[in-house]
């Protein structure tokens, strides 16, 4: 059971595909300039990772090794559909105004990363804890941007005003330069944090 | 008169990388040096037109026909990545000199979001086969200048002080979103 929640621990913190590995950047940026789309992407991209892994790690004795890889990208598209059909569906605002970033999801390299170099060698009970711990370890991130950017740019929150009725909302954060800055300074954070994890691990080892 | 609006669209105001946000894998990183910049570019373009080439009859002569629209995504991506495989066997043997200078890109193209983009929204915006061709065409043209003022920017930062928390990774951000609040410049220019 300590094994499986340090699994979890490992895709909200510190192999955070986003903040730590640095993967999966496209759809990060394109979706955070509000919270709804952040979230709806988060949950979409967990679902899909969640079925996809679940789905090849029960399978993974008989997948021959040397067809893996198409044989995942049809398992991830399967799944990519389904959400799309689902968010079209039910959701038709949030998918349109996340347009082509929904069919996307098949080529996010999380994703295929997680597959490949987890569920295809682990059992079942590991996977669902890897990715949830990914997909909500990108969702929150997603989250924490898109937060930033919706109430600096637009004063709200998840469509809420939150700030005072005399603010001058700052356009540029929610426009796409805004994103790059945004995760710009982020990425540079990311650099701090991981150094100084590493500086005190190494204090650690001294003491 | 629609085709160059199509055209210039695509290559200024909705820039693929700068306003929209894809293809940043291989922006970041492939952009270190000019050279490797305009090969990767020039690949993409020659995908992409490809890709939209083959999607696109795919979709209307034999999806739409048959019903089977929802397996779009599975079917595109396994055109696609079908088709990278077979142009690198065949520049491989019967062009190898243009195969030395682009083929080492391809395997790397598959999984390119822009190319993948575009076929899917040639369909969504309910395109003409011509139009389609254009739009995959401006939107690969949009990537390469991306890439190429990238890369020459890089190639300067080499000899410039960048401030210690901004050094590797974070400048490149930084940077883009200068190029790209220069890119809003021309949302005027189509109204």
């Amino acid at each position: 059971m300590k094994s499986l929640w340090k699994t979890f621990k490992q895709g909200i913190i510190y192999e955070n595909p986003l903040l730590m590995l640095m993967i999966g950047l496209c759809s990060a940026l394109a979706v955070t300039s509000s919270v709804s789309n952040g979230i709806g992407m988060g949950l979409a991209m967990t679902f899909v990772l969640l079925f996809s892994e679940i789905v090849i790690s029960l399978f993974r004795k008989v997948i021959p090794n040397s067809a893996r890889i198409p044989i995942f990208i049809i398992i991830i598209a399967a799944f990519t559909t389904m959400v799309d059909l689902v968010m079209k569906a039910y959701f038709p605002e949030l998918s349109k105004s996340m347009g082509v970033f929904i069919p996307l999801i098949v080529v996010n390299c999380i994703i295929m990363g997680r597959v490949e170099a987890f569920a295809s060698k682990q059992s079942f009970l590991p996977v669902v804890f890897d990715s949830l711990g990914m997909g909500l370890g990108y969702t929150w991130v997603l989250v924490a941007i898109a937060a930033f950017r919706e109430i600096l740019g637009n004063g709200t929150f998840a469509g809420i005003q939150v700030m005072p009725g005399n603010f001058q909302p700052i356009l540029f954060f929610i426009l796409p330069p805004g994103g790059f800055l945004v995760f710009g300074l982020l990425t540079s954070f990311n650099i701090w944090l991981k150094n100084r994890m590493a500086k005190s691990e190494k204090a650690k080892e001294r003491a | 008169m629609d085709l160059i609006k199509i055209f210039l669209v695509a290559v200024l105001v909705n820039n693929v990388v700068l306003m929209r946000f894809l293809a940043l894998c291989s922006y970041i990183g492939m952009t270190s040096d000019v050279g490797q910049s305009v090969g990767m570019g020039f690949a993409v373009t020659f995908v992409t037109v490809l890709a939209t080439a083959a999607t696109w009859p795919i979709y209307h002569f034999i999806l739409v026909p048959l019903g089977l629209t929802f397996l779009q995504i599975l079917i595109f991506i396994l055109v696609i990545a079908s088709l990278v495989q077979l142009v690198e066997f065949y520049l491989k043997k019967n062009i190898p000199g243009l195969y030395a200078s682009m083929g080492i890109y391809l395997p790397l193209i598959t999984t390119n979001c822009a190319i993948l983009a575009v076929t899917f929204e040639n369909i969504s915006f309910k395109y003409s086969f011509i139009e389609s061709i254009v739009y995959a065409v401006g939107v690969s043209i949009g990537y390469l200048l991306a890439m190429v003022l990238l890369a020459g920017l890089r190639d300067r930062m080499k000899s410039s002080p960048v401030p210690k928390f901004l050094q590797g990774t974070p400048i490149l951000f930084i940077t883009t979103a200068l190029i790209g609040i220069a890119f809003m410049g021309f949302s005027g220019l189509i109204k």
